[in-house]
């Protein structure tokens, strides 16, 4: 059995426009272990489905379809038993080390909390644990101690408090969303490659969330591309990257400069998609990426594209997938 | 933190200077002789001589200012021209009743607005958030000498159970005290209350908004435990400095409820020295109470750098 099964996930939420389903159709697998990565431009679900898998989106959103964490499917089960799930089996790490730790509380006492509230130990062991995950995470408390305050810290220190807090009670999952973009370039490696490290030692799985590809080719085995709440490409790392199908993927790629590449001998400007992500309510019929793909067919602009199979771990919604002679 | 403490009490010093300093410069310039203030037009050269004589009006305005600085920190600030009693005393006196009344006040709203607010945030957008906010808003409009009135009309001439005004005098014991009391804290105390738990509640509602809140839940904690323990704290910054607005103004701004009550407070002695010309009176109020905002609000931004560590200022941990 699956660690995690994510079933035809859609999530709803309340706009401006009124609802609008801003999550369709997610499907995904995880085992023990994976490193998984969704990808994709900001304000494409991402996150979404992040907050989705921890039950934390706004409580006027609807989520349908199923969330199966070994076999309990998690959107059924009531705020208790949710709670006992969150920080103790899927741990989550923010994007934003600035503000999402408590300003007024000292880090031992944001570290301890999740440990208090389930692990059940006693204060002594609950200390032991927390100098145990501040020297996994680069923070030893005989140089840092454990009653300093957020603002006194680097923001790559703060996110090492983060992470900390997120493999507290050694969570069987461990969601990173955006974790290094809010963080100097020098300081991203060395949190990725924690992260990293983490996830391989303890046999947590792992979802990496960036709109940084190369951050995603270092982590994750497998990737997810999404664009506007839908996955468009879906696969190992290695075969989503090297024989990328969907004209939007593609489109990804040839946005980041490659060094070496015709861009910066010659000084030609970067790829960019043409036009627009369309707003939620103002959605295509058909492959929400027809309106801006050079590629697209009059069923494109008609009919929503079902998964179709590029190789055995590979699979693309697109009617007309790229092939290897279209990339040359 | 020592050095926050410093820089904060060297403020608050040279604040005080400066309001001892304007204020003595605004009677200074006022208009008219201080003695034919005091005395009325139709008084005697020679009276008005020996009254100057009396308050020092001969001596150089610096040596005034310095002299009456030196009074103001050796408590000695003359004697009361209408009441014929030192002024310190008379303060004093007055203070015994306005000071307990203020605390009064300000804990009875702290104890309703706090909770109320509290129970708005948590049931946001619920029925309950919108009894407590009609609540609020009914407190906020009604005006509180009205609800002082309606106080004495139900408890003190229907119901006959308290008085329906005066002060038993702290000699006659707590009991007749705190009867006397009663009604003037619950008028004070309910108009501040209603804005109070509207602070509370808009701050909550704020930091429920935060992503460390979403941190927090996300570690498993509940919603009523992320409130409690993650959000309470870091909205009590507005909540205390309205707080700190409230007690100055009940120090000295109750002139209406004292009046309604018979009380003889702070508010109503200012009122009654004004209105008899008692400049010596006047003058030591005015820098007392100014004396007061300031000490609270000094007390204020103790209390922040109490909730937040960001504001204690320097890296000493």
């Amino acid at each position: 059995m699956a660690l995690l099964q994510v079933q035809d996930l859609c999530v709803t939420l309340n706009t401006a426009h009124g609802p609008q389903e801003v999550i369709s159709h997610i499907n995904f697998s995880m085992e023990a272990g994976d490193k998984m990565g969704i990808v994709g431009e900001s304000g494409c679900g991402k996150s979404i489905t992040a907050l989705a898998l921890m039950s934390l989106l706004p409580r006027d959103s609807q989520t349908r379809g199923k969330i199966i964490l070994e076999g309990r499917d998690i959107l059924k089960l009531n705020s208790n038993k949710i709670c006992s799930i969150r920080g103790n089996r899927i741990g989550m790490i923010f994007q934003e080390p600035m503000t999402a730790l408590n300003p007024v509380k000292q880090i031992g006492a944001q570290v301890s909390e999740s440990i208090y509230l389930h692990l059940k130990l006693t204060r002594k062991q609950t200390l032991e644990r927390v100098s145990e995950l501040m020297d996994k995470v680069g923070l030893p408390v005989s140089k840092f101690g454990l009653n300093l305050y957020p603002h006194q810290l680097s923001g790559g220190q703060r996110q090492r408090v983060m992470i900390a807090m997120a493999i507290a009670c050694n969570p069987e999952i461990l969601i990173a969303d955006e974790p290094t973009t809010a963080l100097d370039v020098t300081v991203q490696e060395q949190i990725l490659d924690l992260i990293r490290d983490l996830a391989d030692s303890s046999g947590m799985a792992l979802i990496i969330i960036s709109h940084d590809l190369g951050v995603i080719a270092q982590t994750a085995e497998n990737v997810m591309v999404m664009y506007t709440g839908q996955s468009v490409e879906m696969g190992s790392t290695m075969d989503v990257f090297q024989n990328m199908s969907h004209p939007y993927t593609y489109g990804l790629f040839s946005a980041i400069p490659h060094v070496g590449s015709s861009v910066q001998l010659d000084r030609k400007r970067l790829n960019s998609i043409p036009g627009q992500v369309p707003e939620l309510h103002l959605r295509p019929r058909g492959c929400n990426f027809a309106d801006r793909c050079s590629r697209a067919l009059k069923i494109c602009k008609d009919k929503e594209p079902m998964a179709t199979r590029v190789a055995d771990h590979h699979q693309v919604w697109c009617y007309h997938p790229l092939t290897c002679e279209d990339k040359k | 933190m020592r050095i926050f403490l410093a820089k904060r009490v060297f403020t608050l010093i040279l604040t005080l200077l400066v309001a001892t300093l304007v204020v003595f410069v605004v009677l200074e310039i006022l208009p008219g002789d201080p003695a034919s203030v005091m005395l009325g037009i139709n008084a005697e050269t020679e009276t008005l001589n020996a009254l100057r004589e009396e308050l020092g009006l001969n001596r150089p305005v610096w040596v005034r200012y310095t002299h009456w600085v030196a009074d103001l920190i050796t408590g000695n600030l003359g004697i009361s021209y209408t009441y014929d009693v030192p002024v310190s005393e008379l303060i004093l006196s007055r203070l015994t009743v306005s000071f307990p009344l203020a605390l009064l006040a300000m804990t009875l709203s702290t104890l309703i607005a706090i909770p109320l607010g509290i129970l708005a945030a948590s049931n946001h957008n619920k029925p309950m958030d919108f009894l407590v906010m009609s609540f609020s808003q009914i407190g906020i409009a009604i005006p509180n000498f009205w609800f002082a009135m309606l106080l004495t009309l139900l408890f003190s001439v229907t119901l006959r159970l308290l008085p329906a005004g005066g002060f038993a005098g702290w000699d006659a014991g707590i009991g007749p005290v705190l009867k006397s009391f009663l009604l003037p804290t619950i008028a004070l105390a309910l108009p501040q209350a209603a804005i109070l738990a509207r602070v509370t509640r808009s701050a909550l509602l704020e930091v429920l908004q935060e992503d460390f809140i979403r941190t927090a839940r996300a570690k498993g904690i509940t919603n009523q435990g992320a409130l409690w323990k993650h959000a309470l704290r870091n909205a009590l910054i507005p909540v205390v400095t309205i707080m700190g607005l409230q007690f100055s103004f009940l120090l000295a701004g109750t002139i209406i409820i004292e009046n309604v009550f018979y009380l003889p407070g702070i508010g109503r002695l200012i009122f009654q020295a004004i209105s008899q010309r008692d400049l010596i009176v006047v003058k030591n109020l005015v820098i007392l109470l100014a004396g007061a905002v300031i000490v609270i609000n000094f007390m204020v931004d103790l209390l922040y750098a109490v909730i937040d560590p960001r504001l204690r200022g320097g890296q000493d941990v």
